[in-house]
């Protein structure tokens, strides 16, 4: 596949096309949310993510994760807790690009594993990560009402 | 979990021909590698042909070819023509227990719809790709 984009961490610039990405995919605008995640997991923290795939200066798509330490004896993993790409660039390799680069980032790290958490209705989601090779964890999520 | 041997038969016809959309199966190829039946593998790939996901061809040298879009077809969708995950329970459950027990039934056939729903044909094949390799 040829890329003619490029992923790089992404900037303070880059924040409302990400914002808008989001909302387009979720029905949501989290302004305030991204602003945070972009404190936290922009910049070069080490072991946290936050990358954009670029072309023709509009952001593409995002991705965002971290190494993540594991309670239950289970050794350091690359987490990817968001990813998103605009409807109108997809089918065209940004979201695997995105991934590659990320987990590329979590190998540096000396991770692994990379991991992930969704919700089971979220089938576009599901489908690609399915397409990337990843299977079921040896995890169960648990929730109850409180 | 186990599916029906019916589901297990489309489940790999349907890849067979998905592995080489440009290719005509015959029956009898399909059958000879499942061992299964000419006959009961033609009930099968009918209803895979009234869902659009193969085509027939008739005459000599005619077969099974893929029709649909691999990159789309889940493997709930093909299970699916055949039975039915996480059919409901004949009748309602009367007691305490018997509800608890149908509440973990309805989890794991959630999970397993999930499971399914979530993987495409082609994301199958390069699954049976790589499994070929590590074996290999």
């Amino acid at each position: 596949m040829i890329h003619l984009n490029k992923t790089r961490r992404v900037g303070r610039r880059d924040l409302a096309q990400v914002v808008e990405i989001d909302a387009r995919i979720t029905g949501l605008r989290k302004p305030g949310y991204w602003a945070g995640i972009l404190r936290r997991y922009g910049g070069n923290s080490p072991g946290r993510f936050f990358l954009v795939c670029v072309e023709k200066r509009q952001v593409q798509g995002y991705v965002v994760g971290e190494v993540r330490d594991w309670e239950f004896g289970s050794p350091p993993s690359g987490w990817v807790f968001g990813i998103g790409v605009r409807p109108e660039s997809r089918l065209r390799g940004t979201g695997t690009r995105l991934l590659e680069e990320i987990c590329a980032a979590f190998r540096r790290r000396r991770v692994a594993k990379v991991r992930t958490l969704l919700a089971r209705d979220n089938a576009l989601v599901l489908a690609f990560f399915r397409s990337q090779g990843m299977t079921a964890a040896p995890f169960i999520a648990l929730e109850r009402d409180l | 979990m186990k599916l029906q041997k019916n589901t297990q038969l489309a489940l790999c016809g349907v890849l067979e021909f998905a592995s080489e959309p440009e290719r005509q199966f015959s029956t009898a190829e399909i059958a000879a590698k499942y061992g299964a039946s000419p006959h009961h593998l033609a009930k099968v790939l009918g209803k895979l042909r009234r869902a659009g996901l193969v085509s027939a061809a008739r005459g000599a040298g005619g077969g099974y070819r893929f029709c649909g879009n691999a990159k789309r077809v889940t493997l709930l969708e093909v299970i699916a023509l055949f039975e039915t995950i996480g059919a409901k329970a004949p009748r309602a459950p009367r007691r305490d227990l018997e509800r608890a027990v149908d509440q973990v039934l309805a989890e794991i056939d959630q999970t397993a719809r999930a499971t399914f729903g979530s993987i495409t044909l082609e994301t199958m094949l390069k699954l049976a790709l790589r499994s070929a390799r590590r074996s290999s």
